[in-house]
């Protein structure tokens, strides 16, 4: 479904996951963010591009990767992204919805 | 008319087995459930509690004797009697653990740290304790306490919950 995000027209999925990583901007995180009640500060944006790093260069999205890559540990990121941290933070950053189980 | 969804709100894991795959089930399933938002209570008994006492929790097995399901690399049935040779038993785990690592699956105190940090409980039952003559100081830093099974089900409360066994 198409639906306008920072005065653009993004692809989403049913769930509210861009379908091309392409179309995010930092404004479209934002206000995704923003429906998540977040307001992005430095070190969200550190997770986000670490996340997006992830997933350009095609590897395991989970959240023992972030906190293996010293991007911010686990607690911190269960305070950065209150309830689901990964799925939340993968969202925020316009990639698919994690597969991963761990 | 159809029911309005009503999401799981608490999952409340009791682990009674210390092989590695059963113990690491139990924590893929808390682990998951704190990701996704949800209250978890993990609770180690009888050879559970393997999984987090200090001495053994790093070291857990997966049975190589009367697992039909074990095969070799390559899909061959891993024949019994092996299984009683020296070595053959951390052999296969270490291969399990290997092949768990290239997943990204932490090894178990490192889990048990992620669950913890996520805000899921560790829990350690008293009555298996005593038969093992396990002390609390025995037991991994980061369990949330040591309880009896009525206290168990006072933490299992609510409707949106689920216990799950393992």
């Amino acid at each position: 479904m198409e639906k306008i995000i920072a005065g653009k027209i993004i692809n989403m999925t049913e769930d509210g996951y861009l379908i091309k990583s392409s179309e995010w901007t930092i404004d479209v995180a934002r206000e995704l963010a923003h429906e998540e009640g977040l307001l992005l500060l430095p070190e969200h944006f550190r997770v986000i591009e670490f996340l997006r790093h992830l997933h350009t260069s095609n590897q395991n999205i989970t959240l023992r990767q972030i906190s293996k890559s010293n991007v911010a540990d686990i607690k911190t990121l269960y305070e950065l992204f209150p309830g689901a941290p990964l799925k939340k933070a993968a969202r925020i950053a316009g990639i698919p919805k994690p597969t991963s189980c761990v | 008319m159809e029911n309005e969804p009503s999401p799981l709100k608490k999952v409340c894991i009791v682990c009674s087995k210390g092989s590695l795959e059963d113990v690491y089930a139990a924590l893929v399933l808390t682990n998951g459930a704190v990701m996704e938002g949800m209250e978890a209570y993990l609770f180690f008994t009888f050879f559970g509690l393997d999984a987090i006492t200090k001495k053994q929790m790093n070291h857990l097995r997966t049975a190589t004797l009367g697992n039909p399901s074990l095969r070799m690399p390559g899909g061959v049935a891993f024949p019994s009697l092996l299984g009683f040779l020296p070595g053959v038993e951390s052999g296969v785990s270490f291969m399990m653990k290997k092949r768990m690592d290239e997943l990204d699956i932490p090894p178990v105190d490192e889990f048990l740290e992620m669950i913890t940090a996520g805000g899921g409980k560790i829990y350690a039952c008293k009555l298996a304790m005593d038969m093992f003559k396990l002390q609390k100081k025995d037991l991994w830093e980061g369990i949330s306490g040591v309880l009896t099974v009525g206290e168990f089900y006072e933490k299992s409360g609510g409707s949106s919950t689920q216990i799950i066994f393992v």
